[in-house]
């Protein structure tokens, strides 16, 4: 790990902004952990971390969507307090959001000078208006129509008006753009980094949130990384190679705690020679390559690869949220023709979702009807778990999972992020499933559960369940899996079976590149 | 941790769903005991009773029975603005069986004679009551498969039939008011045993409907969609059929309601029958506790006893003399009444005097 810069060299000018020792809580998480950041006049600097790495938390600090628990902001030398996003944009702090938040049915130019309207005997002066919006967008090297409604052009030249919008009105020295290039394509970011060199040569600081390593190579100074709340360092873009910022982001190990590497899956004694599931080319265009995948009862199979891969869109498929539109899928001999959760569960499989919170919990009912859900849902509507065994059913697994809540009546949204997830694994075990795949089971939650998650995975495979494991962290799945899948670019890149050299994988997931 | 255990009846009372509609519902009926002195008065005639309270039961019937079916629609995170069209519908199907000669139905014997005579039936009579439900079912499922299978927005799906519903009823009548002679069909929202008929069907049906929800695992299915669509999905409910189950249901009760409304006022008006009673059944769930636009928890008995809280309103507003068409702006102010104690500031408010009443006898 090459050591942080001793601390921020600076590349191109001096900072506009420092944030130094922000601390934010939310409940259950401990979303950022004493971080520093600064950006300089004159750069582009990257953000960077998987989801739930704190990227989001620190934006909405900074700009004034949050307010943090611990620390402080300075402004061009002087310390501030942000309290709302409007003061962030008066103090020339503003933000491009990756979906643009303008007004489609509005001009392009209504759309730049929105609330600054030139007037002219107190009504709007239309020419004028034009006129404007058309030189703000000309320092930006667009030259459009500024009179057609905004939706009629593409997500580029939105992103574009944003862009001038949040530059000309705002009077802007700083501008965040949050995952701005994620539905572009390749021209129309190249135009984006034109924009964005631009504006650096004019001074202005840039911070740029992406998931594409590529074009943070191309574009930005510096890269700060930060996993799991933390800041993990920053550094010279220049000076870091791909495969040690893979290496940063994903995080050699995310504790040292005993606890955890005591728990290593075992060799491969308890893996049946029955064959639970079989994927001879299965794949769906636009969301994964065909890729074939081979799994036995009692083994658990770690997907690992950067976010965006194509780890979730194979649980879907496996699950039956998405339908394959190739191959064929077999599972516990039979080749699986109905497409549907419904259907997975009926056949033994189970998946706990990437998002937690949009397509695993019920917030609002309780944490035994929670639990009961997947199972009441595959005895169907009229055969209702008793209230009494529901409560049993409940019961048992919160002093099983040692889950912390009050009461089984206690509404799940009251609960901890960790909480949660350890009710949704309850769902699903208590629905006794033969595969059970858990998408980003410890993403955003506390250490301990993460442990205790891991540990259970291991025990579900000794049992003689199969697991598909998908993770973020490198370590968490070399100590869970029996044989590992690396993915990259949504298709199957290699895979690799018994005593895995962690630096493999890491090449693996960062393709030929390194 | 500390959750909704805390003690003392106080704020066990305000934590309960059925706090608000309670308060609302005994609110007007302390009012018209103290202020309208009919209200006192229940008499027995003949064996039965009579009176404006008894009043409030019987008008009340048809809100309370659309009301149930609206508060699976809403805990689903729908709406049904069609029930009044459906009403219309189902009351125009029970009245063209009754009397079909209004089609120039070829009937022996003198049509004249027949029509007027308060025992004659076209259909039999069993039929003249199930046919219109099941029609009305129709409606509902109609409805349900716009919303579930078309994924079109429950407001804009069910204005559909709310406005090609009446055209409908028309068509099924030839636009003429049948008039209903026959005594038994009236006997539904006329009839008295001891309390009027139409309250016992609308007891039995909330009862029935209580059991389908909660004796079965419909309720949490219903609530589970409600609240989180893709989770219930992801847990293995058949979330459409779920709500092709709400609304068919809605529809049903729609046709009850129309039963009891048709044989109640003897007649068939497309134009007028169920008009802006989606509105009221509605507003009873609002009350009723059951959030509009969210979907989620609900209440059966919260809906029933805000249906009965509206006419109670109207029956009062009668009874001291308010002119009936200045009876729906009364009912407005009402409404604003018991909205603003729904917000979260009075709520807040209310459960903290329980807070500070506990201190004050601490503090002694």
């Amino acid at each position: 790990m090459p050591d942080p810069t001793p601390d921020f060299v600076a590349v191109t000018g001096p900072d506009i902004v420092a944030m130094a020792g922000i601390d934010k809580r939310f409940p259950g998480v401990h979303a950022l952990q004493n971080v520093d950041f600064s950006v300089a006049r004159g750069e582009i600097h990257a953000l960077v971390g998987e989801n739930g790495a704190g990227k989001s938390t620190l934006v909405k600090v900074l700009t004034g969507v949050e307010r943090p628990d611990k620390g402080t902001i300075t402004l061009d030398g002087h310390v501030v307090s942000i309290h709302s996003p409007l003061h962030a944009q008066e103090l020339g702090i503003s933000t491009v959001y990756q979906e643009v938040d303008l007004c489609p049915n509005l001009t392009v130019a209504e759309n730049i000078l929105i609330g600054r309207q030139p007037t002219r005997f107190g009504s709007i002066d239309w020419a004028a208006l034009n006129d404007q919006a058309r030189r703000h967008l000309r320092t930006l090297e667009i030259d459009i129509d500024v009179t057609q409604p905004l939706g009629s052009y593409s997500v580029a030249i939105q992103q574009m008006a944003a862009i001038a919008r949040a530059l000309v009105i705002r009077n802007a020295r700083v501008l965040i753009l949050d995952e701005p290039t994620s539905s572009l394509t390749a021209h129309e970011t190249a135009q984006l980094f034109r924009v964005m060199r631009k504006l650096k040569s004019e001074g202005i600081a840039v911070v740029f949130i992406t998931h594409f390593l590529d074009q943070v190579y191309e574009v930005t100074d510096r890269v700060t990384v930060l996993r799991n709340g933390a800041l993990v360092g920053t550094y010279p873009t220049a000076s870091l190679s791909r495969m040690e910022l893979i290496k940063l982001m994903l995080g050699r190990s995310v504790t040292t705690l005993d606890d955890m590497a005591a728990h290593k899956i075992a060799a491969t004694e308890g893996i049946s020679a029955e064959t639970l599931l079989q994927a001879d080319g299965v794949g769906l265009s636009g969301s994964i390559e065909p890729f074939d995948l081979k799994l036995h009862a009692g083994e658990v199979v770690g997907l690992a690869g950067l976010l965006g891969s194509g780890r979730t869109e194979i649980a879907n498929i496996l699950f039956g949220v998405d339908k394959p539109d190739s191959g064929t899928l077999t599972f516990g001999g039979k080749v699986v023709r109905r497409f549907s959760p419904a259907d997975s569960i009926a056949r033994g499989v189970a998946l706990c979702p990437e998002d937690r919170k949009a397509e695993g919990i019920v917030g609002d009912l309780s944490v035994r009807e929670n639990i009961i859900l997947a199972m009441q849902a595959s005895r169907g509507w009229f055969k209702r778990l008793g209230t009494r065994e529901q409560y049993e059913i409940a019961d048992k697994y919160i002093a099983l999972l040692s889950i912390a809540t009050p009461h089984a009546d206690q509404p799940v949204k009251n609960l901890s992020g960790g909480n949660q997830q350890k009710v949704i694994l309850a769902r699903w075990l208590a629905a006794n499933p033969r595969l059970l795949i858990l998408d980003e089971p410890t993403r955003g939650i506390d250490v301990g559960t993460k442990a205790d998650i891991q540990k259970l995975v291991i025990t579900l495979a000794e049992e003689g369940k199969s697991c598909v494991f998908i993770s973020s962290e490198l370590d968490e799945v070399l100590r869970t899996s029996h044989r590992i899948v690396v993915l990259r670019d949504r298709a199957k890149a290699s895979e690799f079976a018994g005593n895995v050299d962690e630096k493999e994988i890491m090449e693996a997931i960062a393709g030929s590149a390194s | 941790m500390s959750g909704p255990t805390s003690t003392g009846f106080w704020s066990k009372a305000t934590n309960s769903r059925l706090f608000l509609p309670v308060v609302v519902l005994a609110g007007i009926l302390i009012f018209d005991l103290l202020f309208i002195p009919s209200f006192r008065n229940i008499e027995l005639k003949d064996g039965h009773l009579y009176g404006n309270l008894i009043d409030v039961l019987r008008n009340s019937a048809p809100t309370v029975i659309l009301a149930i079916g609206m508060t699976l629609v809403i805990a689903t995170g729908g709406v049904d603005l069609s029930v009044g069209a459906v009403m219309a519908i189902s009351s125009s199907v029970a009245c063209i069986m009754l009397n079909p000669s209004i089609l120039g139905t070829n009937l022996s014997g003198n049509i004249g004679d027949l029509i007027s005579d308060p025992g004659y039936s076209w259909a039999p009579m069993w039929a003249v009551i199930l046919v219109p439900l099941v029609v009305a079912t129709l409606c509902g499922l109609w409805n349900g498969v716009l919303v579930s299978y078309g994924r079109i927005q429950p407001m804009v799906a069910t204005l559909i039939l709310m406005i090609a519903g009446r055209g409908i009823a028309q068509l099924i009548t030839n636009a003429v008011k049948i008039i209903i002679f026959n005594d038994n069909y009236a006997q539904i929202g006329n009839g008295w045993i001891v309390l009027p008929v139409a309250f016992y069907i609308a007891a039995a049906l909330f009862i029935v409907s209580w059991i389908i929800t909660r004796r079965t695992a419909i309720g949490m299915f219903v609530e589970s969609v409600g609240i989180n669509f893709r989770s219930s999905y992801y847990s293995g409910i058949n979330e459409r059929r779920v709500k092709l189950f709400a609304y068919a249901f809605c529809g049903f009760c729609a046709g009850v309601a129309a039963l009891i409304v048709s044989s109640s006022i003897r007649t068939s008006d497309a134009n007028q029958i169920g008009l802006y009673t989606e509105l009221d059944a509605i507003l009873a769930v609002v009350i009723g506790g059951t959030v509009m636009g969210a979907g989620g928890r609900f209440s059966l008995m919260g809906s029933a006893l805000g249906a009965i809280a509206l006419q109670a309103t109207t029956t009062s507003m009668y009874a001291m003399g308010v002119a009936a068409s200045a009876i729906i702006a009364v009912k407005a102010v009402v409404v604003i009444c018991v909205i603003l104690l729904y917000s979260q500031q009075a709520q807040d408010f209310v459960k903290g005097l329980g807070t500070r009443s506990s201190q004050k006898e601490a503090a002694r």
